[in-house]
């Protein structure tokens, strides 16, 4: 849930980037961080393991500026991607007002895709959100691995096994090159406004 | 009160709550954050220099995990969340099912001094929530 102070003219809006492990959640965040540094109050928060793996989030704090006379303030998070942490990941989605959804598109991964989708279904639903009704983008990451012969998913593919029926908008992606990131970003900052001011106002 | 949005008037008689039982005591910070990790208020001394919206994250994450670990042991929750420090300690307390209230102070001020203060705010918070 935003969070609205009228008295500071402040709104909080939490965005969770959500998908199987190794998929490129947190690459996203450091290719944000990286390139929108006068937008960035605050260092980028991550609590990793000593693998370099997400063990519980990142967390970057990102300035929109004013809307309609509002400071709006995105929190971005990140969820950890390995199955054995679903406890915390379902923590991460408390209170969440946007989700990016991000696909490994590496043709190996096309069932790790699916499964983590039909979780992050089942973890709105613990909170009574629904994703068919939740703000979604769909990033296809590491479109950049064609190029270097590695197998990937030709985005009808991943748009029929994750998209069908949701019909969100989708991006193809890099979070390495930064190929689409702010893309992806622009869009579901947009969707969760909308929403939020339907809801509000 | 409908939450998700406080109004002017809200913010301002918490505020005010705040200052009169903690910062008056010496806390160098008190902030009062949602599960979600949102800030709702802050307040300092006006000497210190947190960053509270990282702080209010990462708050709002080791919060909730204490919270499931206690449900693990079969405990309903821990009812004290304290981390001491050479310098600075902070003490975590729920003020419902949505709202947490952070107390950051220095060793000048006693746990449990601090502890009747925090409990004595939260209960005029609580009554000022209620009746709106
Ligand atoms: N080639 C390529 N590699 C990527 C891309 N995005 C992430 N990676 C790599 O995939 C690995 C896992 O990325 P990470 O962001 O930690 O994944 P997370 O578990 O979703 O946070 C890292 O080695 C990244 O460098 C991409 O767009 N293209
Ligand atoms: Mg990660």
């Amino acid at each position: 849930m935003s969070f609205i102070n009228l008295k500071e003219k402040v709104v909080q809006v939490k965005i969770v980037y959500y998908g199987p492990g190794r998929c490129g959640k947190t690459t996203n965040l450091e290719y944000i961080n990286r390139t929108f540094r006068n937008q960035i109050v605050s260092e980028m928060v991550s609590l990793k393991t000593h693998g370099d793996r997400t063990l519980f989030f990142d967390f970057l704090p990102f300035n929109m500026g004013k809307i309609k006379g509002y400071d709006i303030k995105i929190q971005l998070y990140t969820v950890p991607g390995q199955v054995k942490y679903n406890a915390t990941r379902k923590l991460v989605l408390r209170g969440v007002d946007g989700i990016v959804f991000v696909a490994d598109a590496m043709a190996k991964q096309r069932e790790k895709n699916i499964r983590s989708l039909n979780q992050l279904h089942e973890n709105l639903l613990s909170y009574k959100e629904s994703i068919f009704k939740i703000p979604l983008v769909m990033q296809y990451n590491k479109i950049d691995l064609k190029e270097h012969g590695i197998p990937i998913l030709p985005t009808e593919v991943l748009q029929k096994d994750l998209n069908s029926r949701l019909q969100v908008p989708h991006f193809e992606a890099s979070a390495v090159t930064g190929y689409n990131v702010a893309a992806t970003l622009k869009k579901i900052i947009a969707s969760t406004i909308i929403s939020i001011q339907k809801k509000l106002f | 009160m409908n939450y998700g949005i406080v109004s002017q008037e809200q913010i301002e008689k918490i505020d005010s709550i705040l200052t009169d039982k903690l910062i008056k005591l010496g806390v160098d910070c008190v902030i009062v954050i949602d599960m979600a990790g949102n800030i709702i208020t802050a307040k300092d001394n006006s000497e210190s220099k947190y960053d509270v919206y990282s702080f209010a994250a990462l708050a709002a994450g080791n919060f909730a995990t204490v919270d499931a670990m206690a449900k693990l042991v079969g405990e309903e929750e821990f009812s004290l969340l304290f981390h001491k420090g050479q310098e600075s300690s902070i003490h975590f307390s729920k003020i419902d099912e949505e709202l947490l209230l952070i107390s950051m102070f220095g060793q000048e001020i006693s746990l449990g001094f601090l502890r009747l203060n925090v409990v004595d705010a939260i209960e005029q918070i609580k009554r000022l929530w209620n009746k709106s």
